[in-house]
């Protein structure tokens, strides 16, 4: 069965399924492939349409994913996000790697490898560049780190310590935490570096800042109250107001792409848990029976979280829905496994 | 008045220097054999020393002798215990002492908790310790403060014992 084959749907109906995905590949006669599929409404009977690729041996993998976002976004009117990419780091007899793999967890490229930690991985709203804080000079400063060609720029190295880098959602600019005079407090610099310009000024900890998707507002975790919670202000500074109520230490934010979602971390009795927040009402889920939940980051569908966690005493990483019903742990290189950030779509 | 034996002496001397005169050998010329400091020198290896210039940079990274290095904290706190007082005064009579020297201090928290959080927490301590040395009167300019947070434990593993140790602000001398 292929492509061009009608086939019986009432015999799939038999077998209970919904849907049916048949098709080929063919390796042409240059050595690239052909890759075609159909996809069937096994109950409504009808054809939902298919495509078409040609593809080089490396892209079959790729191909594949393009396959998986059609389908998906056949049946349930939501973007695929088969083809996009993540960002983690792996730690390993002493050394640490940022590799940049397949939202599945597999082909993963080392992008960085380094004898001192890596953190705080975050891509660029286009996808092509990773900002990190990097340890490799005994403090923590920022790097943006072009991810084709290895280039990188060192874009925060003031006094003191540099980190918790977030890209507004134009690509211009970085917030991030910086202890320059005095405290953890939140900055903007521009992307390809620059002077800092404060946005908060606050005696307490002020970190983990994430931009919303429309760039008007950032997320960031404060202890101003005592405690850390997530709060929120206007992108260019102001009175920030407290997001979460519940609990005595919630951390990182992530804000969902379409606005509706903020995830975090929060500590409940000495276990660290993921959270989603429906920001519209306040309601608060947890998702997990994990314990040392770490890093959420969405999916730019909004629809997954991937976060990392410890499962039998290793680190993990996990994706799970926004009602924590449907989980997969990723599959990923050997070591202990942290920080991921799910990138963005990108362009065909 | 001289004694008969040293003027014999002096006789003797005034001879010496009378009889190595007529030797031929000037005494402006005599030659400086087995001397040491021999730039350019004699070519004799036995005598050759090698000029050694003390280069600053390259200067031991050490700091007061027989002063400890580490400041122990406990959980959730950045607060300097009085045990560890001392600890802070010999290293502000050193840099006092030594305006050219500087140092960094080093954060970590245990790893209870995220990275960034404890990344800020980490930064508590080790500006703690700054703030206990500026306050005696050690200069801004010689202190670097910076934090590692949870990303380089002292020791690995769970529990208090582990985690006590790893709660801490290290100083560094540069």
């Amino acid at each position: 069965m292929d492509e061009t084959s009608r086939p019986d749907l009432s015999v799939w109906r038999q077998r209970t399924a919904d849907s049916l995905v048949a098709g080929s590949v063919t390796r042409l006669a240059d050595g690239r492939y052909d890759v075609r599929f159909r996809l069937w409404d096994v109950v409504r009977g009808q054809d939902l349409g298919g495509q078409s690729y040609t593809v080089p041996q490396a892209d079959l993998r790729l191909a594949s994913h393009r396959i998986a976002d059609y389908v998906y976004e056949k049946l349930t009117g939501d973007k695929g996000i088969f083809s996009t990419r993540i960002a983690y780091i792996t730690k390993a007899g002493g050394r640490y790697t940022l590799w940049v793999a397949d939202a599945d967890g597999e082909n993963a490229q080392a992008a960085l490898a380094s004898p001192e930690p890596i953190i705080s991985p975050v891509w660029s709203p286009n996808g092509g560049q990773l900002a990190y804080v990097s340890f490799e000079s005994r403090k923590p400063v920022v790097y943006v780190h072009s991810v084709a060609n290895g280039q990188r720029r060192l874009v925060a190295n003031f006094k003191g310590s540099n980190s918790a880098p977030a890209w507004s959602p134009d690509g211009n600019t970085l917030a991030v935490t910086l202890s320059r005079d005095g405290g953890s407090q939140l900055y903007s610099i521009p992307a390809t570096g620059g002077e800092p310009r404060r946005l908060t000024q606050s005696s307490a900890i002020d970190t983990e800042p994430t931009y919303s998707a429309d760039g008007s507002t950032i997320y960031f975790t404060s202890d101003r109250g005592g405690s850390p919670q997530i709060y929120k202000m206007g992108a260019s500074g102001g009175a920030p107001a407290r997001v979460t109520f519940s609990g005595s230490y919630n951390i990182s934010p992530s804000v969902s792409p379409d606005g509706r979602w903020l995830a975090y971390i929060s500590r409940v009795g000495g276990a660290f848990k993921l959270h989603v927040m429906e920001l519209a009402s306040g309601t608060v889920t947890a998702l997990t029976d994990t314990s040392a939940d770490e890093s959420p980051s969405f999916a730019p569908n909004s629809k997954l979280i991937v976060y990392a966690t410890q499962l039998q005493g290793r680190e993990a990483l996990m994706t799970t829905t926004l009602d924590g019903k449907i989980k997969a742990r990723l599959a990923g290189k050997a070591g202990d496994i942290r920080e991921p950030d799910w990138g963005p779509f990108q362009k065909q | 008045m001289l004694s008969r034996s040293s003027i014999s002496i002096a006789s003797l001397a005034i001879a010496a220097l009378i009889a190595g005169c007529s030797s031929g050998t000037k005494l402006n010329e005599a030659p400086v054999s087995n001397a040491g400091a021999g730039a350019g020198g004699t070519g004799g290896s036995a005598s050759g020393v090698a000029p050694v210039t003390i280069d600053p940079n390259a200067q031991t990274r050490e700091g007061p002798v027989g002063v400890a290095r580490i400041v122990y904290f406990d959980f959730d706190s950045y607060t300097i215990k009085p045990e560890f007082q001392s600890l802070i005064d010999g290293h502000a009579r050193f840099l006092k002492a030594n305006p050219s020297r500087r140092i960094s201090i080093e954060g970590h928290t245990d790893d209870r908790g995220g990275r960034e959080y404890n990344l800020a927490l980490g930064q508590k301590r080790s500006e703690a310790v700054r703030r206990a040395l500026t306050l005696l009167g050690v200069s801004d300019a010689q202190i670097e403060a910076v934090s590692f947070g949870k990303e380089k434990p002292a020791v690995q593993g769970t529990g208090e014992d582990a985690w006590a140790q790893n709660r801490r602000a290290e100083i560094v001398y540069r």
